[in-house]
């Protein structure tokens, strides 16, 4: 994540002192990205250092306030007009776990991608509650108006990234099934029909994960609405 | 929400289609319980049984054993009488297709229940006009449906759901045959309804359109595996943020 280019974004605007761009930096993106008012300085020293940014002076409550340096408008340009780099993906944990179960002998991936399936839509449902809130926000309109929509954006974002996550999963889930139907004693647990009629052959067979899990509890890592 | 009487209960569900060799469990035991202001989404692949538990919720098919029960009638020892009345006056059904009645406008398709229950025309028309304005879709009132676009004669169908005492709505795929903007908008009414005090049951694949429930059920080979629980909306509005 890029503090430093979205700290110079903020003081394209015109001149602020740390503690307001923090404020301002976590009311476009909901706080999903929480700064700290330790990095917001320790940032602004960097760009200070680098000569993006300089000090202005202190406001009437003696806060000493940064503007931005020609540079600094510089490398904010380049910044929106260079796409952010995938194709050097980061580590994914979630990728290398499911990698790791195939053929596991102590885990039956299946159980693996229903608990992420769990947790993953859950996290949509706080999003999705979060969504309806701030497009009402949006509805509403007034002067945070610029800012509601920066968060429904980043919101969106979020959804759609744990939407891909999701049907990833069943992705996983359904080619794991037809890989094993097809090849018995392939590492998918035991198989399960994907046909409506398929499970009247094997009435029988075990109900996959039948038992109810208990209740996911824990926390999702919920961004706060304001 | 738990103090209050469910709108709908399936108690220990059961579908078996044919029988002998050629038997299906489409459902196996499934218990259920949905809440006034409660809006549940069943997920699961297909063939997973969640069209027949909703066709079994809605009266449209029978279980081959357990109850379900409709505030508070077991709706599986009814008789065929009480059956459609129980449909007509607790029970609305939103399909994939929406199924409004071609010749009628929008207002006369909300109507209809109303007045198959005995309800004068003048005052159903009244009611149903009140249903789509509340919902926002007073516009449409004297539009037919193929006047209207996918997502507004959807809307309507949830109004048709939903109008009079009724405040059980159960949908099928009801996002199937519209594009995803439109579908938010529909699932967004649904919500809404459903934040009112109504008690909705969703089937969809989308997680997109699971994700406006309260509650996510998985199903698979006719059995609930697994469900999400609704986090505390007040820790969701406090602004808390977990350590990654």
């Amino acid at each position: 994540m890029s503090i430093r280019h979205g700290l110079l974004a903020l003081l394209e605007r015109g001149p602020r002192y740390g503690s307001q761009l923090r404020t301002e930096f976590e009311s476009r993106t909901g706080a999903t990205w929480p700064l700290n008012v330790g990095q917001v300085y320790t940032t602004l020293s960097r760009l200070e250092r680098d000569g993006m940014v300089a000090q202005s002076g202190e406001d009437a409550a003696g806060h000493a306030l940064y503007t931005i340096t020609e540079d600094g408008r510089t490398e904010l340009r380049t910044w929106f007009e260079k796409p952010v780099d995938r194709t050097s993906p980061a580590r994914d944990e979630l990728a290398i776990k499911l990698a790791m179960a195939v053929g596991a002998p102590s885990v039956d991936i299946r159980d693996v991608i229903q608990s992420q399936r769990r947790h993953t839509v859950k996290a949509m449902q706080d999003y999705t509650r979060l969504k309806a809130q701030a497009l009402a926000a949006v509805e509403r309109g007034g002067a945070r108006e610029r800012d509601d929509v920066a968060w429904l954006l980043v919101l969106e974002q979020l959804i759609f990234q744990t939407e891909a996550e999701a049907r990833w999963l069943d992705h996983c889930e359904s080619r794991l099934i037809r890989l094993s139907a097809t090849a018995p004693g392939a590492p998918a647990g035991p198989a399960a029909p994907t046909v409506p009629g398929a499970s009247a052959a094997a009435p029988e067979a075990p109900a996959v994960s039948a038992a109810p899990r208990a209740h996911d509890t824990s926390t999702t890592g919920t961004p706060g609405a304001r | 929400m738990s103090t209050q009487q469910p709108v709908l209960q399936l108690q220990n569900l059961t579908r078996v289609h044919g029988s002998g060799a050629t038997e299906v469990h489409a459902l196996r035991g499934i218990d259920l319980a949905v809440y006034p202001g409660e809006l549940v989404a069943v997920m699961g692949p297909s063939g997973s049984g969640k069209s027949t538990l909703l066709t079994i919720a809605g009266g449209l098919d029978t279980p081959s054993s357990g109850r379900v029960i409709v505030e508070d009638t077991d709706i599986t020892a009814a008789s065929v009488k009480e059956l459609a009345a129980l449909r007509r006056r607790s029970i609305g059904y939103v399909f994939q297709d929406y199924n409004l009645i071609p010749a009628l406008t929008a207002a006369e398709n909300v109507a209809l229940p109303r007045e198959l229950d005995g309800t004068s025309a003048r005052k159903a028309r009244v009611e149903a006009v009140a249903a789509l304005e509340e919902m926002g879709l007073g516009h449409l009132a004297d539009r037919f449906p193929d006047e209207m676009s996918g997502g507004q004669q959807q809307r309507v169908a949830i109004a048709r759901a939903l109008v009079g005492d009724r405040r059980l709505v159960l949908a099928d795929e009801p996002t199937g045959a519209l594009d995803s903007e439109t579908g938010e908008s529909v699932l967004a009414l649904l919500r809404s309804r459903c934040d009112a005090g109504a008690a909705g049951v969703l089937v969809t694949h989308e997680p997109r359109f699971a994700a406006w429930a309260d509650r996510v059920v998985f199903l698979r080979d006719g059995a609930i595996v697994d469900q999400t629980v609704r986090s505390d909306a007040d820790s969701l509005l406090s602004g808390q943020v977990a350590e990654a």
